[in-house]
């Protein structure tokens, strides 16, 4: 751990004495296992504000970087393992385990690429958080997993990686059509005391160092996303819950309506891009 | 005077700070002409080797998030949001830099640079700093000295 903070720390400083190219890694290619090659950069989707689209991969150090394109390497991957062992425990008064119901995790291929999504028998817009809960609660009889905590993360993990290299394909309209507009007007509202937008930093931004951080355009591809910071997974409402602190505004809940609205705008933004999660950043 | 000054102000700036309170110019009462604040904020000298220092922490000014300050070579990372700082007091009036700081968006329309003395930030701050500016007046004023410096 201790190398790979210094190696960010020199990244930075000489990036900044470089006075830094737009985006460092931009021509960088994201290949996982020597066999995985996966695309970190699309062209926008229709109405996009944004020029182009990156994933957040290609605005790491090469040190972190290098982290994603192994899997031995990638940290992400030992919660990964743990989920594939709950995944056939049997758990709650159902005596139930995921894969009695779902085989292997397999059989979600393609799943999260499409994620946030309306559910028709919940009448709602459902995260991948949801789906599990739902299967523990309804089918299992057992305890929900915590938003954040390590068994859920875990499992968004093992599931988000089933999709790994599909192009991110979210819906916007129908019956989610009124959650894509809120979550629009979350991503363009300034809060908290330092006054600011999502988009100021990842739409406006994005490619600038801002201190110590290079900014992103903030896009969910990758997540959940081990961080290097806190060592475990993250989820995107978590990642979301951290944004907003730091620009000193009061975070709407994880799980709330808010945050599934806004995962579904900025997913939906990074529509053309590919799954990538587990992803390694800072 | 609100309170409020006590309660953002670690203790050590506290007690460099000037106690001069029932002066000072809260933050609604701050008079702009063309985004340009003439008037002290506190009626006391801003103190410049402390107003360095609210510069570059992340706590108080963390301005060098967004700009290089050639200055500060000791500080590593230097942000490049907004421009470079060097010799902003050969381009700016000293009210014209003391408008930017107290309320930024009356200089730069919808810029991403936080206005240091207002209250009415974006909406929901988080409790402990409601009703609350980034800075206190003094430190704007000691801020303000510093950046007067910064010449080419
Ligand atoms: C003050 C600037 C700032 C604001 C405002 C901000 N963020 Fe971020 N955000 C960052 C920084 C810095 C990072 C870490 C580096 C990066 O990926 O950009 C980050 C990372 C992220 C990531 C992780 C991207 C990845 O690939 O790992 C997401 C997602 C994100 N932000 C979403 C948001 C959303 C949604 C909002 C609004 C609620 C928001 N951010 C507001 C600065 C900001
Ligand atoms: C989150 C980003 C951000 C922070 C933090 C920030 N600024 Fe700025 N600042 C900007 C941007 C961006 C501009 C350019 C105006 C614009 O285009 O919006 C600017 C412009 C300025 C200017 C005019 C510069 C010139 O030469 O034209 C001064 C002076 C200034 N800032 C001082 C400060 C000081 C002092 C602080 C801290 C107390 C600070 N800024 C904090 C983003 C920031």
């Amino acid at each position: 751990m201790k190398t790979i903070t210094k190696s960010i720390i020199t990244g930075g400083i000489l990036a900044l004495s470089l006075g830094f190219a737009a985006h460092a890694g931009e021509d960088a290619t994201l290949t996982v296992n020597g066999e995985i090659t996966l695309p970190v950069r699309a062209a926008a989707p229709a109405g996009s504000p944004l020029p182009e689209l990156f994933s957040g991969w290609v605005f790491r150090s090469t040190e972190t970087q290098a982290m994603q394109m192994d899997d031995f390497d990638n940290p992400g991957m030992i919660f990964v393992d743990q989920a594939w062992e709950a995944w056939s425990t049997p758990e709650g008064s159902a005596g139930k385990s995921c894969a009695d119901c779902h085989g292997e995790p397999e059989s979600f291929a393609g799943l999260r690429a499409t994620m946030p999504k309306w559910n028709d028998e919940a009448g709602k817009l459902y995260t991948l958080e949801d789906y599990i809960n739902e299967s523990r609660v309804k089918h299992m009889g057992a305890e929900p997993w915590k938003w954040s905590g390590g068994q859920m993360t875990g499992m968004t993990a093992l599931i988000s990686l089933q999709s790994r290299g599909d192009v991110v394909n979210v819906k916007t309209d129908g019956p989610v059509a009124d959650m894509y507009e809120k979550g629009k007007e979350i991503y363009y509202t300034r809060v908290g005391q330092l006054d600011m937008a999502c988009s100021n930093c990842h739409e406006d931004n994005y490619g600038v160092m801002i201190r110590a951080d290079h900014l992103s355009q903030g896009q969910i591809n990758g997540f959940p996303a081990y961080r290097l910071k806190n060592a475990k997974l993250n989820s995107v409402h978590g990642r979301f819950k951290g944004c907003m602190k730091n620009i000193r505004a009061t975070p709407f809940k994880e799980g709330s309506d808010e945050f599934r609205a806004l995962e579904l705008y900025v997913a939906s933004r990074g529509n053309g891009l590919v799954i990538e999660g587990p992803s390694v950043r800072n | 005077m609100k309170p409020y000054k006590l309660a953002l102000i670690p203790t050590a700036l506290l007690a460099m700070t000037s106690f001069a309170f029932a002066a000072d110019v809260g933050p609604s009462d701050v008079v702009f002409a063309d985004g340009a604040v003439a008037a002290s904020l506190t009626g006391v000298a801003g103190d410049a080797a402390n107003g360095r220092k609210v510069f570059a922490s992340r706590k108080l000014g963390n301005c060098l998030a967004c700009h290089v300050n050639s200055d500060m070579p000791e500080q590593s990372f230097h942000g490049e949001v907004g421009p470079a700082l060097d010799g902003a007091a050969s381009r700016w009036e000293e009210a014209q830099l003391r408008g930017i700081l107290v309320n930024s968006k009356n200089t730069f329309d919808g810029t991403i640079m936080p206005s240091f003395y207002r209250t009415e930030n974006g909406v929901r701050p988080l409790k402990k700093f409601t009703g609350k500016s980034i800075l206190t007046a003094q430190q704007v004023e000691d801020v303000l000295a510093y950046l007067t410096t910064l010449k080419e």
